[in-house]
């Protein structure tokens, strides 16, 4: 290959620069065949940065006193030089937007863009999890409808009235997410008018629901024929949102507003190592190929390869650094895995995963990218020699025993398990308790029973009574928990009266 | 395909809505924290923010996730010496291992959540709610000081005023204007010596004659005087009424033997409390300690509030001094002059009812405000009812009894409270 001139050899960037190095990036993204959202790179201050950082990344956002507490603690952290900025956020949008501080090298700069304008922003296009659950195009005018919205329903409802609410939203965020079901994706304009239509026809819903009226003591003996909701629900929020009696149309839109954003950021948190595994492959990949080219001299080069070995370093577990496994360490070394499996497969590749071995690495990757998640894309793709590479082992921590018993480690008999518990491990339905809307007793006193379906004797932590509580806010009557044991007895563990929810 | 965007140019404030939302929504634990801060301060010593500190707990946001116990299967990587079966300790804690990939929650770390207010927004938290009462505002609109102020230049004055560069520029441009002339006429002389040399033969007279005319322009020339009397300019300043900001800050305190270092305490909270209050509204404030048993004196802050002395009371003694030196030091057409006064209420019997003719008559008509707290568990004494009836007869008077040392801030709330007649006039 003929030897191009390097772009540049200072580390400082300019906007040229960056053109420069983005028409390049680009090129060489789509020779690998990368399909991107147009890119919107945004050059910000380090404050700016802290603000994106306090409401999660969203360019967007309605008004908190928890982003503000984030903030400020990110801006403690960051002034006593207790924790760096990240290089670059991303966001899930048409066309994508990526952020680059100023701070940075020319260098870094050409790494946030490989990583962050080509890496996340394909991932983002293709996996089906984010074709499935996120709408790129709408997202930023879904943002600032709801902005609006809240600021509206601050003006003429209170401060605080709309905080209590959206308090009690965030309280029970993770459980405001269809698993199963897809979400509709429609703009600013059309939520608007159907916003407007939803509260109409949402509390003529309600009322249908409660039309019949409470009728206390009389009916309490008798055990309830039927059940409220008919299955149990796992949308908490969603729930609410449709059937709580007492929430004022606009209550009910915010929680909706909660809602959206909470399953907006699902795909996310369940494609953790795969997402950032893709992009630092990326990244690694496409600054490797401008090195070959010559466009980079040396000196990036090494800054590069410092950068990037900070990234996907991995702590061993007796580390005073350990903190987990890294996902872009695991990640990278997954996608890295499936490239050379694809290459140059040993006898063993070809015993494990006989389907890629040897056969075209840009397909392959570009497969494991589009169909999977982080549980299933581990359970799938985790080989023999990344398990060896990482020395993961996994132990069984039982509560009932004294001690932690070794279940498998990194050898021939122990790989499967290995990577059936990882996987689990990386599966948000074992992850977060498993916890459904079982009943109302909507002839009775309307309490709303959940139910907690216990895996693994895991109990539920101590801030439940306070989630409990924002809930019973919610409902506006009694909310009781049952714990389902894994053996199927039910008991009832805890309820929360709405007279003591009154402060 | 890719738009790049400046976006440093927009406002990075962005969070500083929800960072507002944050401080109101936690007053209530800021300002005991804030509070907390002002008893371990010197009392002249404001000149800094303060680190405030909530309880993690109290700012937590609850999630419902699954606590600790049960069985879990967790990978780890980094594995040496394992094998399938082996049986290893717990750690302490239970956690730290058994958690590896657990999102950590919020809530849980007992670490207290510490974060940095402002001055400004420190002294906000403090005298929320609170202003100076209405008598010291019409004061202040009515009584001036004045101050000079610039008001650019005249023609006369005294030597110390002179402005030099206005006054070497006047003398630059009279200096061109007077010499002009002649040195135009100069120019031309010159010019027609010139021609005569170089024509032969031209007439000597006649050369002589134009080197006479130039050596006396010359001469002209030179007497024009470098500077001059009416190239002079004087700063000017002028005389500008200026509201008065000053203020003297009387503390006045027992320290008979029945005022322990605990009632001290408070009685020094207390002041601190209104010297930071007086600070909001004056540039300047003079502070005089005046302690008492028997006899009063003037002395340091240390001593004020650290000395030790015994003996009976006798406030009037105090608050004669305080009259002394009002008289001699703080005329009160120019000072705002507040008195704050601590005492267990301990007074020699017959001493209480010259102390009220003493506030009534001298002291009253001379002082903005004047502020008495009694600090004592126990019954009122004498002083206090004599001290009622002075609060009916001066609306600029005000007592308060401080039970604990919790009690100083809402006292101090309560004696400088908004009222709604302030906002009238005010």
């Amino acid at each position: 290959m003929k030897k191009k001139a390097p772009l540049s050899t200072g580390s400082e960037w300019t906007f040229e620069l960056i053109d420069l190095y983005d028409s390049e990036i680009s090129r060489i993204a789509k020779n690998f065949q990368l399909e991107t959202y147009p890119n919107q790179i945004e050059v910000i201050s380090a404050e700016q940065m802290m603000d994106a950082y306090a409401s999660s990344g969203m360019p967007i956002g309605y008004h908190h006193w928890s982003y503000g507490k984030q903030f400020m603690e990110t801006e403690k952290n960051y002034k006593r030089g207790r924790m760096g900025l990240a290089y670059e956020i991303v966001i899930n949008s048409n066309p994508c937007i990526s952020y680059l501080m100023e701070e940075n090298t020319m260098l870094m700069q050409a790494l946030v863009i490989a990583h962050a304008a080509y890496g996340h922003n394909s991932f983002f296009k293709n996996n089906y999890l984010f074709q499935q659950w996120t709408s790129a195009d709408s997202i930023i005018d879904y943002l600032l409808f709801s902005k609006n919205y809240i600021r509206d329903c601050e003006k003429r409802y209170g401060v605080e009235a709309v905080e209590n609410i959206i308090d009690s939203c965030h309280a029970l965020m993770n459980f405001g997410v269809d698993r199963y079901k897809r979400p509709q994706q429609i703009s600013m304009k059309k939520e608007q008018i159907r916003q407007k239509e939803r509260e109409e026809y949402l509390q003529s819903q309600v009322n249908e629901l409660w039309r019949t009226i409470p009728n206390y003591g009389e009916n309490t003996n008798t055990p309830q024929e039927f059940r409220f909701p008919k299955d149990p629900q796992e949308n908490i929020l969603y729930f609410i949102e449709k059937n709580a009696p007492l929430l004022e149309p606009w209550q009910r839109e915010v929680v909706r507003i909660v809602r959206k954003i909470s399953q907006y950021f699902y795909p996310q948190k369940q494609t953790k190592t795969m997402n950032e595994g893709w992009a630092t492959f990326w990244h690694y990949t496409i600054l490797n190929q401008m090195y070959d080219e010559g466009l980079m001299p040396d000196g990036y080069m090494i800054e590069f390869l410092q950068s990037h070995t900070n990234v996907v370093k991995q702590p061993e577990f007796d580390s005073p650094y350990y903190n987990g496994l890294n996902p872009y360490a695991l990640g990278f070394a997954m996608m890295s895995d499936i490239r050379r499996i694809s290459e140059n497969p040993t006898d063993e590749d070809r015993e494990w995963f006989p389907e890629i071995a040897g056969k075209d690495w840009l397909e392959n990757l570009d497969f494991a990218m589009r169909n999977f998640k982080d549980e299933s894309y581990i359970s799938q793709y985790l080989s023999p020699k990344v398990i060896r590479d990482f020395k993961l082992f996994a132990i069984t921590d039982d509560d009932k025993e004294n001690h932690i018993e070794i279940d498998s480690i990194h050898n021939t008999t122990g790989y499967s398990r290995v990577r059936e518990i990882l996987a689990d491990q990386n599966n948000l339905g074992s992850i977060e308790p498993n916890l459904q809307i079982y009943n109302v007793d909507v002839r009775g006193d309307r309490s709303l029973t959940l139910r907690h379906y216990q895996y693994n004797r895991k109990p539920l932590a101590k801030t439940l009574d306070e989630v409990l509580k924002h809930l019973t806010r919610l409902w506006g009557f009694d909310v009781k928990l049952e714990t389902v044991d894994e053996k199927g007895k039910v008991s009832q563990t805890a309820i929360c009266k709405v007279d003591s929810n009154k402060d | 395909m890719t738009r790049l965007i400046d976006k440093r140019i927009n406002g990075k404030n962005k969070s500083a809505v929800n960072r507002r939302r944050f401080l109101d929504r936690y007053k209530k634990q800021i300002k005991q924290a804030v509070t907390d801060a002002i008893s371990n301060r010197s009392i002249t010593d404001i000149e800094t923010g303060e680190s405030v500190s909530i309880p993690a707990k109290d700012i937590s946001e609850p999630i419902i996730h699954h606590g600790q116990g049960g069985k879990r299967d967790v990978v780890h990587p980094g594995n040496k010496e394992f094998v399938p079966g082996d049986k290893i300790p717990r750690p302490k804690g239970g956690q730290g291992k058994g958690k590896g990939n657990k999102a950590s929650n919020e809530g849980e770390g007992e670490d207290d959540f510490v974060f940095e207010i402002s001055k400004e927004e420190f002294m906000d938290f403090f005298f929320e709610d609170m202003e100076l009462p209405n008598l010291i505002k019409t004061k202040l609109a009515t009584i001036y000081e004045n101050k000079k102020v610039r008001a650019g230049f005249k023609s006369d004055g005294i030597p110390a005023n002179i402005n030099v560069v206005r006054s070497l520029k006047n003398a630059y441009a009279r200096r061109i204007a007077l010499a002009s002339p002649y040195k135009k006429e100069l120019r031309q002389l010159e010019a027609k010596l010139d021609e005569l040399r170089r024509t032969k033969n031209s007439p000597k007279d006649e050369i002589s004659e134009l080197e006479e005319q130039i050596a006396f322009l010359k001469k002209k020339i030179k007497n024009v005087p470098y500077i001059d009397e009416f190239d002079l300019r004087y700063n000017n300043h002028i005389d500008l009424p200026k509201p008065t900001t000053q203020a003297v800050m009387f503390c006045i305190m027992d320290v008979s033997g029945s005022m322990d270092q605990n009632k001290k305490d408070m009685a020094k909270r207390f002041f601190i409390l209104l010297y930071l209050f007086l600070t909001r509204n004056y540039e300047k404030i003079e502070l005089v300690f005046i302690s008492h048993h028997t006899i009063a004196k003037e002395v340091s802050e240390q001593d004020f509030f650290y000395s030790r002395e015994t003996g009976g009371t006798v406030v009037s003694s105090a608050l004669k001094l305080t009259n002394e030196i009002i008289n001699e030091r703080y005329p009160s057409d120019d000072w705002n002059i507040y008195v704050a006064q601590a005492s267990d209420g301990d007074n020699w019997y017959d001493d209480s009812p010259l102390c009220r003719k003493i506030i009534n008559e001298d002291i009253m008509p001379l002082v903005q405000y004047f502020a008495y707290v009694e600090i004592t568990p126990d019954n009122h004494q004498s002083l206090w009812f004599e001290y009622e009836k002075i609060v009916k007869e001066n609306a600029h008077f005000a007592m308060q009894k401080l039970e604990s040392s919790a009690d100083i801030y809402p006292v101090l709330r309560e004696l400088f409270s908004k009222k709604d007649k302030i906002k009238v006039a005010s």
